[in-house]
């Protein structure tokens, strides 16, 4: 019943999100940018733009510009939040690719950096007036979410361990889609629930910032309106 | 001695502090509107639709349809914080809604509400709410109290530009009637008269003959500003202050004095006697479009080889990322100019051939730091590498000036602050606003002159210098401490030497 319950939330989830996110995505490409945009000074070429997305992506580098300590916290969370995901590839990779394997420890240590990551992002939510008042019941609920994925998490690592050999079969078996019997431990059902909510608010909310960075025009876009012709209706 | 005024002007104080948020401290603040008369050129409604809500949300819709800026910065904002102290009117206010996510957030309520399914279902939750006449009445405010002068876009780790939010809120409330009468009148008048002042072709060809006549006075050199002339060269377009505000004028004598020198031939135009482009402060790309075509008419009427323009921010933003789109190709120009160039541009490229010479001891009363504009600075560029438009200017001055000094680092470059009247709210309707919104500038300033007796600021934008010359003496300085680079470079310049 837990099994099937879970098992099935998880395929409603993933359609949901591939779903949802690659529709926006579309939006996103058809919607056309009429004008050159890009924030000065700027990258000259395509190559650079890359390159600007990509110090965005890893190093968030303008919000290091910003906020330091927005910065630290930020980078912490999703780096952790990064890196643990990867660990999860355990359970969807048999026999477990060698990287994976070799990222097991670190993964750990990841665990923490995204719930303290997480935690100074609440705290300055909280504490700095400024950042208070822009602050939706939602922006809260959102970083409550990551905290009980993350925290749960670390439950199961370090206090109440779970069975994680039957996890795997139970991941193994629904990929197939023939799950085999979950834990029926709390700790493990909450995690998951709670993944399963983030999978499904993730196309509507404003975790679009991860699609939306790409299609920034104030990022992506080159400095070469002299030398390229920026038509009307183009990209 | 400080100006007197009705409000309180913000202190000067030694470290730049960011305030503690004081709510509806700028609600009052609210430009004229604008009158049947000022909308219907710009083909907006002369008044207050009547089914003002329906024509605004769908307005709105075709706008993400249009702007995928707009689209995506309504998605991808996460209330990080980032932005919350890098504007100038919420440094200078302290009112919240003058914090770019919080402007933003004007807009995005309604988007959320309207187009978004938890806005939708779950409104309390998300922070949606309805488009009500409050609401329209709250978007008229604040987004007049944003310069878009994109220095939050720098900050953003998205990039989000709050420059598009207001310029698509902005037109959207000009598309149900209600338009702010600053801006409207003014690009009436350019289409009407060719240029934001209203000065008609004749009073154009009197003020410079005039100027010539003052050069020759001062110089005893015949250096010309030539009007209409067929076969020029060089078109130049500029700020139509340019041709009498003070301290623009002297940036006009400038450039004259530098093409004389360099002997090159070149016109001004009374067609299209204006570089500025308030269409794009309204967020209209057709208005900007029709208020840049007179340029290319212009060119190609006068056959020059080169487009040249004056010192002016948003209109070297407009000329340099928008025209080509707008007005282009500009395939009719000498391929050693293919794109029109920035007056400093011109006049760097001048100095480096050897073509002009300096006395920079004219300049030794002066000590000179200069102040990035916002459009050209974050917009747009000048020379051929990133950052051009930071080095160029202080190359022009340096060349021209033996004593200069830059302001605090933050303050300059990509995080330069706005003079606090960009954006179409030169206006006195909006004088508080302004002064305000001047603080952190004049704070930055006021250290330099401390520090190293700074004497002169001097700029690259008509509005700049109108905005200084207004706000200066609030802050007890001196209106004249505002000048043009061009007036620096036309006073070391050395006039009918051999070259």
């Amino acid at each position: 019943m837990l099994t099937a319950l879970i098992a099935g939330l998880f395929y409603l989830a993933t359609a949901t999100l591939t779903i949802g996110l690659a529709r926006k995505i579309l939006v996103y490409a058809r919607t056309p940018a009429p004008l050159k945009i890009p924030t000065t000074p700027a990258p000259t070429s395509r190559a650079g733009v890359a390159a600007r997305l990509l110090r965005e992506v890893v190093l968030f580098e303008s919000l290091f510009k910003a906020s330091k300590w927005t910065w630290l916290f930020g980078w912490l969370f999703h780096f952790g939040m990064f890196v643990a995901l990867l660990r999860h590839l355990r359970y969807f990779t048999d026999p477990v690719w060698g990287w994976v394997a070799w990222i097991q420890s670190a993964g750990i240590y990841a665990g923490f950096a995204m719930v303290i990551g997480l935690a100074g992002l609440w705290a300055r939510r909280m504490l700095v007036d400024r950042v208070r008042y822009i602050s939706a019941p939602s922006d809260h609920l959102m970083l409550a979410l990551l905290l009980g994925i993350g925290g749960s998490g670390l439950l199961m690592t370090y206090v109440w361990h779970t069975d994680i050999v039957a996890l795997k079969a139970f991941v193994q078996g629904w990929m197939r889609f023939r799950p085999g019997e979950l834990p029926a431990d709390p700790v493990l059902v909450i995690h998951l629930l709670l993944v399963i909510c983030l999978m499904l608010v993730f196309p509507i909310s404003k975790l679009l910032h991860a699609p939306g960075l790409f299609f920034s025009p104030t990022r992506n876009q080159a400095d070469d309106p002299r030398e390229r012709r920026h038509l009307p209706g183009g990209a | 001695m400080a100006v007197k005024a009705e409000f309180d002007i913000p202190v000067i104080t030694n470290v730049p502090r960011t305030p503690g948020l004081r709510e509806g401290a700028m609600a009052h603040s609210r430009p004229f509107v604008a009158k049947a008369d000022h909308q219907e050129p710009l083909g907006f409604p002369g008044e207050l639709v009547e089914d003002w809500h329906d024509r605004a949300i769908g307005r709105m819709g075709e706008l993400l349809g249009e702007y995928r800026s707009l689209q995506v910065f309504m998605d991808a904002c996460v209330k990080c914080g980032a932005c919350t102290d890098k504007c100038h009117y919420y440094l200078g206010t302290a009112d919240p809604k003058n914090m770019p996510v919080a402007r933003q957030d004007l807009m995005r309520k309604v988007y959320r509400r309207y187009f978004t399914f938890a806005g939708k279902f779950f409104p309390r939750l998300v922070g949606a709410v309805d488009l009500t006449e409050e609401v329209l009445g709250e978007w008229y405010s604040y987004y007049h109290q944003c310069s878009e002068c994109r220095r939050c876009s720098v900050y953003c780790p998205y990039g989000i530009d709050t420059a598009e939010v207001t310029m698509a809120g902005r037109e959207i409330l000009a598309s149900v009637g209600i338009g702010q009468k600053y801006s409207n009148e003014i690009i009436g008048k350019v289409y009407k008269i060719g240029n934001n002042l209203g000065l008609p072709e004749p009073a154009l060809a009197d003020t410079l003959e005039g100027l010539e006549e003052e050069v020759k006075e001062d110089t005893d050199v015949d250096v010309r500003f030539p009007l209409d002339e067929q076969g020029a060269d060089v078109l130049l377009v500029t700020p139509s202050a340019d041709f009498f505000a003070e301290p623009h004028v002297d940036g006009l004598i400038g450039y004259a004095k530098v093409f004389h020198q360099a002997g090159i031939r070149w016109t001004l135009s009374s067609h299209a006697s204006e570089a500025a482009n308030f269409g794009l402060f309204i967020g209209s790309q057709g208005n900007m479009q029709r208020v840049a075509m007179r340029i290319r008419e212009a060119a190609l009427e006068l056959g020059v080889k080169r487009i040249v323009v004056g010192e002016c921010g948003h209109a070297w933003r407009v000329a340099y990322s928008y025209w080509n789109t707008l007005i282009g190709p500009f395939d009719f120009l000498d391929p050693d100019y293919p794109a029109p160039q920035h007056v400093c541009e011109a006049t760097w490229d001048l100095v480096q051939q050897g073509a002009l010479r300096f006395n920079r001891e004219n300049n030794d009363d002066k000590v000179v730091t200069f102040h990035d504009s916002c459009n050209v600075s974050r917009a747009s560029r000048m020379g051929s590498m990133p950052g051009g438009q930071f080095l160029i200017p202080r190359e022009l001055i340096r060349a021209a000036c033996n004593h200069f000094v830059d302001m605090r680092q933050e303050t300059i470059h990509e995080g330069t602050f706005c003079c606090g009247g960009g954006g179409g709210l030169l206006t006195d309707d909006l004088v508080e606003l302004r002064v305000k919104g001047a603080l952190p500038r004049m704070q930055a300033l006021h250290e330099v002159i401390e520090q190293h007796g700074v004497t002169h600021m001097a700029a690259i934008c008509a509005i700049c210098k109108s905005q200084f010359t207004k706000v200066l003496p609030y802050y007890d300085l001196g209106m004249d401490m505002i000048i043009s680079i061009h007036q620096l470079v036309g006073d070391a310049l050395e006039l009918g030497v051999e070259r």
